[in-house]
């Protein structure tokens, strides 16, 4: 027994060293990688027709996904409140409850994390791929700056588009909670929006589109900081979408935890 | 024939050291290329040969040492001049690199367009073809990467890096992985290429075929220094142990293929 612990000390100690080291080492890497993407994304020349190619395969392609998404959303969750609500009576809050779950919450959240899994996956695949196969130094080598191609342009699209998308879902949601409170209760078209929009203020729809603004920058940033460093061949790749991904989503979630209190404070 | 200017060093470099952690690659590197001439870097693999264009090229940095080319110290270079320098080397990648979502012309066109956002479209196509008739590949402007063979890449590969009109070119194994016959063409190309563009260049090694017909100069690496430079005979006529190995591995293979190819 003591032969090992005396054996097992200096190894533990090591490898707290290194995890901490480590720890400080990422940091500061993320930081200037941060640094950078801000610093190249206001210098001249611009990249403006790959960040509208981009914007395209971030926005648009990801609308079947997120509409599907965001129509569910709304149809589960009046489902889901209908029963407590009637408990108590209140049915006909019904559309102003979801109005501010869906705006508030539900849109910005959930599109972020359909974002990150289809968007923030691909971008750590692709950008991790092109580094395993040296394409990122083949630009690099002929002076085309593939930061500026590479990064900012796929940070900067998906920053653009979350909030987009978030709108859009929240639409998509509050139809799915329409369809499902007209078909129980008749409610009209009219007077479900009327209901919805009383309690929503400005505050509610800044506060979402400030969160997506940086649910997208945090996603962006992620999925090409992974890529962009993957190491190892193939394994590399499939690490670098993982870590994209799962990186991403915890951020996204203190990120939401963060904003919901201070935007408690301000109201 | 190639003409070799042996006043003007466009690539000289003296006890450039370079280690990994512990591992030791390069430990006192010296090298001069002259203008218009092909020096062949040999050695067997994970010697450093990769590790040594990667530092001219500014992909890795040196620990130590002194790296000028083309009269620019690179450890005094900002990163402005650095993509200045680079426009004027070219690097041919062991993998070729090609960009594999662009298709043949994008993947031409892509450091043209960022490098000289003057040229007009009519400009920029005019130069895409002549650079893929010089490689002989013109019929596969509008074909994806995946669409070619490794030769193809290759050469493509290198015309990639000819559009931009280099002084230096750098290549890693030009010639690993192709069957005999793709890399005899892919040594014409790099002759071709040292004669018409009047390039110098570093051709990075093990294949002696390649070595022999490529290279003006041969310096052999070993314990991450020169051991000896200077021509073929030269190289293999020197008496350490691991030369000798190196040549008659590396023949008696190249022999057993070409006898295979019947050549």
């Amino acid at each position: 027994m003591n032969s090992n612990d005396a054996g097992s000390k200096p190894a533990k100690k090591y490898l707290i060293s290194r995890g901490v080291d480590g720890f400080f080492t990422n940091t500061y890497s993320v930081y200037k990688f941060i640094a950078r993407f801000f610093k190249e994304a206001f210098t001249p020349p611009y990249e403006s027709s790959e960040i509208m190619r981009q914007c395209f395969e971030v926005g648009y392609k990801s609308l079947p996904l997120i509409s599907l998404t965001g129509f569910i959303t709304g149809i589960v969750f009046t489902k889901q409140s209908r029963p407590s609500l009637a408990t108590f009576g209140a049915s006909s809050w019904l559309p102003s409850l979801i109005s501010i779950a869906v705006i508030r919450a539900l849109a910005p959240l959930v599109t972020a994390l359909i974002t990150a899994g289809k968007v923030g996956s691909n971008m750590g695949a692709e950008l991790g791929s092109m580094k395993v196969t040296e394409q990122i130094d083949a630009m690099e080598v002929s002076a085309s700056n593939p930061f500026k191609f590479l990064v900012v342009s796929r940070v900067l699209s998906i920053t653009l588009m979350q909030p987009i998308l978030m709108m859009y879902s929240a639409f998509v949601g509050m139809m799915g909670s329409f369809i499902n409170i007209y078909a129980n209760e008749k409610t009209s078209f009219r007077a479900f929006f009327e209901n919805a929009f009383t309690t929503i203020s400005f505050l509610d729809i800044f506060s979402s589109v400030f969160k997506s603004l940086l649910y997208g920058f945090t996603i962006g940033i992620t999925g090409c900081y992974q890529g962009y460093h993957a190491q190892n061949g193939t394994q590399g790749v499939g690490k670098a979408a993982n870590s994209a991904v799962v990186v991403s989503m915890f951020l996204i979630f203190i990120e939401e935890m963060i904003v919901v209190q201070f935007v408690n404070a301000i109201r | 024939m190639p003409v070799i200017n042996y006043d003007n060093s466009v690539i000289h470099i003296k006890d450039l050291r370079k280690s990994f952690g512990s591992l030791v690659v390069l430990n006192g590197i010296d090298l001069d290329v002259f203008e218009g001439e092909n020096v062949v870097v040999l050695g067997r693999s994970g010697t450093g040969k990769s590790v040594l264009i990667k530092i001219i090229s500014g992909l890795l940095k040196p620990d130590d040492g002194i790296v000028n080319i083309l009269g620019s110290d690179i450890n005094e270079l900002s990163a402005k001049q650095w993509n200045w320098l680079r426009l004027r080397i070219g690097f041919s990648f062991q993998s070729s690199a090609l960009y594999d979502s662009m298709t043949i012309r994008e993947n031409l066109e892509f450091p043209l367009i960022r490098n000289k956002r003057n040229l007009s479209r009519t400009e920029i196509n005019i130069s895409v073809e002549e650079v893929l008739e010089d490689v002989g590949l013109l019929q596969a402007i509008n074909q994806m990467p995946a669409e070619l063979s490794g030769g193809q890449r290759k050469r493509i590969g290198i015309a990639r890096t000819l559009i931009l009109k280099p002084e230096i070119m750098l290549y890693d194994e030009p010639t690993a992985g192709l069957d005999p016959i793709t890399s005899m063409e892919i040594n014409n190309l790099i002759n071709r290429v040292q004669e018409k563009f009047n390039t110098s260049a570093i051709v990075i090694t093990h294949d002696l075929t390649c070595a022999r017909s490529t290279g003006n100069r041969l310096a052999m690496l070993l314990d991450g220094k020169f051991l000896i430079q200077g021509s073929f005979e030269e190289v293999f006529a020197h008496p350490d142990a691991r030369v000798e190995s190196f040549y008659n591995y590396n023949f008696t293979a190249d022999e057993a293929k070409y006898k295979t190819h019947n050549l």
